[in-house]
C-alpha cells in the first residue's frame, strides 16, 4: 500500500518533469501560449486525477468482490451455514490471512485464508498496473497536445478551480447529509410518537418506552404521553434565559467599559483575557458549576431558608451566562468601536458627556449589532451541553422556578444516546427527533442574528 | 468692533510634533471669519482648540491662552460641556445622528435640560430647522431619519442642530468639502444669514467661497499664521509673498 502510493508520486513528479522538459525545449525556438512549469503541472494532473479515482473505486470495490470471489470457490461449504455465520467466518478467515492464528482452524479456513493472501497480492498487482498505465496513457495524451498554441495554463487552473469547486460543496454535501440523517431518523421516531403528542406534550418520561418493549409489543398509547418536549423546552428556555441574564448586563458593561473608556493598555490586555472565557473547555465548566457553583447556592438557600435543589437550573444557568460573557462583549465591543467617530465628535460637539454621548447616541446606534450579538449568544446557549449535562438534573419538571431542578433538550439527547441503545426503540430514536428540533431553533436564531448584524453593517458602509 | 474669542500665543503639539506655533488671531463677533491655506497647515487643528475638540485626542496637547468674551476657556473653573454650548461645530462630513430630523434637532436642548414641555420643545425645534433654512423641506417628516436626507440637507440639519442650543459662535470645518455646488450656495448663504446672530469661523479650502462668506480672512501655512486681515484686502493686495502665491493658486 505505502510503496504503491509512493509509486504514483513519484510518477506524477516524473510526470511534471517530462512536461516542463518537452516545452522547455519547444520554448527555445518558438514563443509558447503558457510558462513551461504548467506543462508539467498539466501532465503531473493528468497523472494523478485518473489515478486517484481508479484507485478509489478499486479501494471501494475490493471487499466486496474478493467475498464474491470467496463465495465462488467456496460455494459448497459456506451454503450450508446462515447469514452470521457466513459473516463470523469471513471475520475469521481475514484474521487469520492477517497472521492472527489461534492454532485450532479447520482446514476449510485455511483455505480460505490462503484465498484471501492470493486474491491481495493479485489485488495489489492490479493497483500496480492502473497506476502504470494511466500514467502511461497520460504521457502520450500530454505529449501529443504540447504544442506552441495549446494553452496549457488555461487547462490547469480549469482543473484546480474544479477541484476547489469540490471542496467547498463538500462542506455543504456533509451539512445536507447531517440534516437529513436527522429528518429521516425523525420520520422513523414519528412512526412510533404522534408529532402533535411530541410537540405539545407536557410529560417528559421516555422510560416507558423502554419498560414496554420487553415484550416486544410497543402500546402507542403509552408512547402517547411519554415524549411531550414542553417541559425540556421551558427547562431549555429557563436555562438560558438565565444565562442571559447573566451574560447580558456583564458582558454588555464590559463592552462599553472596552470600547468607550479603557485606555488602550488596559483593552490591549483585557481584552483577549475575557475572549480566554470563551476557550475553556465547556466540560470545566460543566465540572465547576457542578462541584462548586451547584452546592454554594444550595447553601446559600438553606443559609436564607429556601429549598434549593442541588442540581438546580439556575446553577446551570448561571455557569453557562459566565461562559456565554465573551460571546456579548467581544462582539458587542466590535460594533460599538464600529460607531463612526463623527456620531461622536458630533455630540460632544453639542457639550453632551461622554456618558451621555454613550446612552443617546452610540448605543442606539450600535443596537442591531448588540442585539444580533444576544442572538448568537442565544444560539449557543441553547445548543450547549456539557455544563447542563454536569450540572442540571435529568429529571423533566414543568416548572418555571430556577431552584427546581430542571433538564434541557441537549441533556436528554445525551442520555438518549449514550449506554445500550437500540435504533428500533422510541426511547433513542427521540434523540433525533429532539436534536432537529434544536437544529431548527438554532438556525433560525441564528438567521435572526446574521440578518440585524448585516442591516447594522449597511447602515454605515 | 467687540471680538467673541481671542487667541494669544496658541502653540499646539501632536506629542512631539509642533502643529500650531505661536498664533494669536482674534474674531470680532457677529463677523465671519475664514481660515486658509494649504492642506496640513494647521487650520483645522486651530479650529479645533477653540471648542476644545483636541481634549479627546490624548496625544494632543495646547499651550497658550484662549478666551470667549475674556474668559479663558482652558481654565479650571470652565466645563468643556459648557464651553461646547456657546461654541457650536459643523464638520466636513454631515454627521446626523441615526435618530428622527426631530431628536437630532431636540438633542442639545434635551441633554442642556431647555425645556421639558413639549410645545417649547417643538417651537426650539422649528425655529432651529427654520434658521437653518431646513424647516420648509421637511416639515411634514420631521419623524424620518435624519440620515435618509440628501447631503446638502444634512449639513443644514447639522447646523439646526448646532444652533439649537443657542451658541454664540459657530465654528464650521470645510462644512461644503462633500456637498455639490448647488448645496454649497445654499450653505453659503445660509452663512451670510446667519451672522447676523452668531459669530461664525470657518475653515475652507475654496478660495472663492472665503471671499464669497468672509469679512476677514486668516492665512496659515505651516502652523504659522502669515496673514490676516479683511477678505477683501487678503484678496486683493496681500502684503506677503506666500498669500499671493497661495490666493493666485501657485501653490496648495
Amino acid at each position: 500500500m505505502f510503496y504503491s502510493v509512493l509509486t504514483l508520486f513519484v510518477l506524477s513528479f516524473i510526470g511534471f518533469y517530462l512536461g516542463k522538459r518537452k516545452s522547455i525545449k519547444l520554448s527555445q525556438n518558438i514563443k509558447l501560449a503558457s510558462l513551461p512549469s504548467y506543462y508539467g503541472y498539466l501532465a503531473m494532473l493528468y497523472i494523478l486525477i485518473p489515478t486517484l479515482i481508479a484507485w478509489f473505486v478499486l479501494l471501494v470495490g475490493e471487499n466486496f468482490v474478493l467475498e464474491k470471489y470467496l463465495f465462488l470457490i467456496l460455494k459448497e461449504f459456506l451454503i450450508s451455514m446462515s447469514g452470521s455465520e457466513v459473516q463470523l467466518f469471513f471475520i475469521k478467515i481475514k484474521n487469520l490471512s492477517e497472521g492472527a492464528s489461534f492454532g485450532n482452524e479447520s482446514d476449510i479456513e485455511l483455505l480460505g485464508a490462503q484465498k484471501i493472501i492470493q486474491f491481495k497480492n493479485l489485488f495489489l498487482l492490479l493497483t500496480y498496473l492502473v497506476i502504470f498505465l494511466v500514467t502511461a496513457i497520460a504521457l502520450y495524451l500530454v505529449n501529443k497536445k504540447i504544442s506552441p498554441t495549446f494553452k496549457s495554463q488555461r487547462h490547469v487552473e480549469k482543473i484546480v478551480n474544479l477541484f476547489i469547486q469540490l471542496c467547498s460543496y463538500v462542506a455543504i454535501l456533509i451539512t445536507v447529509g447531517i440534516f437529513l440523517s436527522l429528518v429521516f431518523e425523525t420520520i422513523n421516531f414519528f412512526g412510533y410518537v404522534n408529532p402533535l403528542d411530541f410537540l405539545f406534550g407536557i410529560n417528559w418520561n421516555p422510560n416507558k418506552a423502554f419498560v414496554i418493549d420487553s415484550s416486544d409489543v410497543i402500546d402507542k398509547d403509552i408512547l402517547k404521553d411519554a415524549f411531550g418536549i414542553i417541559p425540556l423546552m421551558t427547562g431549555t428556555l429557563l436555562v438560558v434565559f438565565l444565562a442571559m441574564l447573566v451574560s447580558i448586563p456583564l458582558g454588555l458593561m464590559s463592552a462599553i467599559y472596552l470600547a468607550e473608556y479603557a485606555p488602550k493598555r488596559i483593552r490591549d490586555i483585557s481584552k483577549p483575557v475575557i475572549e480566554i472565557l470563551a476557550g475553556i473547555p465547556t466540560v470545566v465548566y460543566g465540572f465547576f458549576a457542578a462541584l462548586v457553583v451547584a452546592p454554594k447556592i444550595a447553601d446559600l438557600g438553606e443559609y436564607i431558608g429556601l429549598d434549593v435543589s442541588s442540581e438546580s437550573a439556575l446553577a446551570a444557568g448561571l455557569t453557562m451566562g459566565v461562559m456565554i460573557i465573551p460571546f456579548v462583549s467581544s462582539l458587542s465591543d466590535d460594533v460599538i468601536r464600529a460607531v463612526p467617530q463623527s456620531l461622536r465628535d458630533g455630540s460632544y460637539a453639542l457639550g453632551a458627556t461622554k456618558s451621555e454621548t454613550i446612552i443617546k447616541v452610540i448605543l442606539p446606534s450600535a443596537l442591531p449589532g448588540i442585539i444580533g450579538s444576544f442572538l448568537l449568544a442565544i444560539s449557543r446557549a441553547i445548543g450547549e451541553t456539557m455544563i447542563v449535562v454536569m450540572a442540571a438534573s435529568l429529571q423533566a419538571n414543568l416548572t418555571i422556578n430556577p431552584l427546581e431542578p430542571t433538564t434541557t433538550i441537549t441533556t436528554q439527547i445525551v442520555t438518549a444516546l449514550t449506554g445500550d441503545t437500540e435504533f428500533d426503540n422510541p426511547k433513542t430514536l427521540v434523540a433525533f427527533a429532539l436534536g432537529l428540533t434544536l437544529f431548527f431553533a438554532t438556525l433560525l436564531l441564528n438567521y435572526f442574528a446574521l440578518r440585524t448584524v448585516k442591516k447594522y453593517r449597511e447602515q454605515y458602509d | 468692533m467687540v471680538n467673541a474669542i481671542n487667541t494669544k500665543n496658541l502653540n499646539v503639539y501632536y506629542r512631539d510634533q509642533q502643529a500650531i506655533h505661536n498664533i494669536s488671531l482674534d474674531f470680532l463677533k457677529n463677523k465671519v471669519t475664514a481660515l486658509i491655506g494649504p492642506s496640513g497647515c494647521g487650520k483645522s487643528t486651530f479650529l479645533r482648540c477653540l471648542n476644545r475638540m483636541n481634549d479627546v485626542i490624548d496625544i494632543c496637547r495646547v499651550e497658550g491662552n484662549i478666551s470667549l468674551n475674556g474668559i479663558d476657556i482652558y481654565s479650571k473653573e470652565i466645563e468643556v460641556e459648557y464651553l461646547r454650548e456657546k461654541i457650536g461645530m459643523i464638520f466636513q462630513k454631515p454627521n446626523p445622528f441615526p435618530k428622527s430630523i426631530y431628536d437630532n434637532v431636540a438633542y442639545g436642548p434635551r441633554i442642556h435640560g431647555f425645556t421639558d414641555k413639549k410645545e417649547e420643545m417643538d417651537l426650539i425645534v422649528e425655529t432651529s430647522l427654520k434658521k437653518a433654512g431646513l424647516f420648509e423641506e421637511v416639515k411634514d417628516r420631521l419623524e424620518d431619519m435624519g440620515t435618509s436626507l440628501s447631503g446638502g440637507q444634512q449639513q443644514r440639519l447639522c447646523i439646526a442642530r448646532a444652533i439649537a442650543i443657542k451658541p454664540e459662535v459657530i465654528l464650521m470645518d470645510e462644512p461644503c468639502s462633500a456637498l455639490d455646488p448647488i448645496a454649497t450656495s445654499i450653505i453659503e448663504e445660509l452663512i451670510t444669514d446667519l451672522k447676523k446672530s452668531y459669530t461664525i469661523i470657518i475653515v475652507t479650502h475654496s478660495m472663492q467661497q472665503a471671499a464669497r462668506v468672509s469679512d476677514k480672512t486668516a492665512f496659515f501655512h505651516l502652523g504659522n499664521l502669515i496673514e490676516e486681515g479683511d477678505t477683501s484686502k487678503i484678496f486683493t493686495k496681500p502684503d506677503h509673498q506666500k498669500t499671493n502665491d497661495y490666493i493666485t493658486g501657485r501653490f496648495g
